[in-house]
């Protein structure tokens, strides 16, 4: 646990030198601005629509909710392959039985042609 | 574990009775925050300061691999899906809802579905052994290695069962994401 | 010298990440890039400020610091703010688990070895931190309330989440063999096995890299900042010092990924063929320069890349990494668990499986050449006599 503790400062300090310098840099800089510069940069045409309003591709929650899938998979994995040494050939059933069961929804996925972008 | 370590986790113990208060505390303030805030993009920073803090508490109570597992999965990955989610949301219709929904009814009757597992939990034999053997959680086979270690050792031979249906859960959630998703822009096109 | 204990000196050290760490990457990597990237793409680069250039970091840092740092109007301010800092944090803060070198002597009885935080669950946490790296550049481009950057920004999150899982997966096949999670346990056993885990890791290693590049969103996946579509993505509402930091957050994650590269798979900080007697001079380079060479020929790798190869299309970039990486990564592990399992306890079937990974790699190399001939040829063929200039550039 005490090796953690540097590690947490480490965390503090990295957050603390952006917003230092942040405050700092606002001390010393001119601001001038202007409605122009404050409208939301569409290429040099004024924004008739704002993104706040847009609305996006389904696709990207499919991708996060699968991705939230295999990263607990992943998880699984890790202790396994520590230990391996010690689990042996039962350890390694053990983790393909876990993995067949996953690849069948795998191939289901594909099949449904959700990992399809365009 | 060396001389000094020992006696650094002594020193420890104190400190980190002050740190777990203080982790708590900020857990429980940001949780509020959480229900509090108008925007849905705000409760979800602060429901991302929860979960980091939570892993915090975690490895304050040397369940390592679990920490980082809170991190990696909840932090890294569940609050990812979330913020999609927000964001694929119409902003402006959800900026204007109350910031309380009235819904008591649903919340008491998932109290206790929560609360029994845990009351469970801290009831069970296991549980209060850690008082009288602190390396409980780090012990593969009487030898002290590591958190990962022990959970691996746990799970791949007297949880196994419970493991291999983990896997159905999975499949069962990669199924049902595609069922939502893809029927929704199905309709779309 | 009562002062330097092992705790002052920790904090010593994370101190020297939070001050040092930026330092290198604007003066450094950043004038480094530019000057190699000037070299490949036959121009000059920046030679104006000091002497070759060198001192076109100090000229950056003085033009981003002075420059107005400006917050649209319509943008949802706080977390606008708030977002270049989420993207540095844990960039600087995985680095406190890197082992760049065993223990070094500062003075008599007193020496530390060249890591903040040597922790159990080391590859665990690199991973868990860096993946919070996400909300840095998904916030920045939400807050920014600008159609370019929220693209930017969901694309970012879906590339860095997709790449996350093969990188994970690549790393499990790692610690079959390490058989621990701690930096410094995997340096010092690559050291005992007098093998680095590169060689029976070769297909673990490609997938490593190649996640890891997307991880950073850099070419050819830079995607979330391609400035021909999106110009320059989720961070297009972003100037002066805001900007600056999330370039830093980029940069500090290339270095990361490449200390991770070179830790489990290139033996982090000891000498190459540091066991054969004929070489044994090699030991004469202090363990932190070899740790220091390794990890700058990755970044150097990382330009190479960016002048080389053309960016991935956003539906390409998918379909790599769910339908080639993931799959790859998991017959990957079996096939390491398989070779550990031909002769345990012992590292034969490692060795074996690295020259098997080894020849395939080279025969697949001679058979793409071959088809590329083949290819050439055909449409040299193929094709009238006035048309060979477009078949000699393909």
């Amino acid at each position: 646990m005490a090796n953690y503790f540097p590690i947490l400062i480490l965390g503090l300090l990295a957050a603390a030198l952006p917003l230092a310098t942040i405050f700092l840099a606002r001390a010393i800089q001119t601001r001038r601005p202007n409605p122009a510069k404050l409208e939301p940069y569409e290429s040099g045409i004024a924004a008739t629509t704002f993104a706040f309003d847009t609305r996006f591709s389904v696709r990207y929650f499919l991708i996060a909710v699968l991705f939230v899938v295999f990263d607990v998979e992943t998880i699984f994995l890790f202790p396994w392959a520590v230990l391996f040494h010690r689990l042996g050939l039962f350890g390694l059933i053990e983790m393909v039985i876990f993995l067949v069961i996953l690849v069948v929804g795998y191939f289901y996925v594909w099949k449904r042609q959700a990992l399809d972008w365009a | 574990m060396g001389a000094a370590e020992a006696a650094g986790s002594a020193l420890l113990t104190g400190v980190a009775g002050w740190l777990f208060v203080g982790f708590a505390l900020l857990i429980l303030g940001t949780a509020i925050a959480v229900v509090w805030s108008k925007n849905p993009v705000h409760s979800a920073l602060f429901l991302l300061a929860s979960f980091l803090l939570v892993a915090c508490v975690f490895i304050l109570e040397e369940a390592e691999f679990v920490g980082a597992v809170q991190i990696l999965v909840y932090a890294g990955g569940i609050m990812v899906l979330f913020l999609f989610v927000i964001m694929l949301v119409h902003q402006r219709t959800a900026a204007g809802t109350p910031a309380f929904q009235h819904q008591w009814d649903i919340a008491l009757l998932l109290l206790p579905v929560f609360l029994i597992p845990f009351l469970y939990i801290l009831g069970t034999e296991k549980f209060t052994d850690i008082a009288r053997n602190p390396d409980a959680f780090r012990a593969v086979a009487g030898r002290v290695i590591g958190n990962t270690e022990a959970v691996s050792w746990l799970m791949f031979r007297d949880y196994l069962l419970p493991f291999e249906v983990a896997s159905v859960f999975l499949l069962v959630a990669m199924i049902g994401a595609v069922v939502l998703g893809k029927r929704s822009f199905e309709k779309v096109d | 010298m009562k002062i330097l204990t092992p705790t002052f000196l920790t904090y010593v050290k994370v101190l020297l990440i939070v001050a040092v760490v930026p330092a290198i990457v604007g003066f450094v990597i950043v004038l480094a890039e530019r000057r190699i990237m000037g070299f490949m793409q036959v121009r000059l680069g920046p030679n104006r400020v000091g002497p070759k250039g060198t001192l076109q970091g100090l000229a950056d840092l003085l033009k981003l610091v002075t420059k107005e740092d400006v917050t649209p109007a319509r943008a949802e301010k706080f977390v606008h703010f708030l977002a270049p800092v989420l993207a540095v944090i844990p960039a600087l803060t995985a680095l406190a688990v890197i082992p760049m070198g065993p223990s070094i002597r500062l003075a008599r009885h007193v020496s530390t070895p060249l890591w903040v935080a040597d922790i159990n669950i080391g590859l665990l946490f690199l991973l868990a931190i860096t993946s919070i790296g996400v909300y840095g550049i998904i916030l920045g481009g939400w807050a920014s309330n600008n159609k370019y950057s929220m693209l930017g920004g969901l694309r970012s999150a879906a590339q860095l989440v997709s790449y996350e899982v093969p990188m994970g997966l690549s790393l499990v096949a790692v610690l079959l063999m390490t058989r621990s999670l701690s930096l410094v346990e995997i340096v010092m056993r690559q050291d005992r096995m007098q093998l680095w885990f590169v060689f029976p890791g070769l297909l673990s290693f490609f997938l490593y890299f190649v996640s890891g590049v997307a991880e950073t969103n850099r070419n050819p996946f830079d995607l979330p900042e391609a400035e021909s579509e999106l110009v320059s993505g989720f961070n297009t509402e972003y100037s002066g010092v805001k900007f600056a930091f999330f370039f830093l957050g980029e940069y500090a994650a290339m270095i990361i990924i490449s200390c991770v590269a070179v830790t489990v798979f290139f033996g982090g900080w000891l000498p190459p063929f540091g066991h054969v007697k004929a070489l044994s001079f090699l030991h004469i380079v202090p363990p932190f320069l070899w740790f220091l060479a390794k990890v700058g020929f990755f970044i150097f790798c990382y330009i190479w890349f960016r002048s080389t190869f053309p960016r991935y299309r956003f539906d390409q970039l998918m379909a790599l990494g769910w339908k080639w990486m993931i799959p790859l990564s998991l017959v990957n592990i079996v096939i390491v668990a398989l070779a550990i399992l031909w002769t345990p306890g012992r590292t034969d079937g490692l060795v074996r499986l690295g020259w098997l990974f080894g020849a395939l790699f080279l025969l697949m190399f001679f058979l793409a050449k071959l088809r590329q001939a083949l290819a050439r040829r055909d449409r040299l063929a193929s094709e009238p006599a006035g048309t060979r200039q477009s078949a000699l550039k393909a």
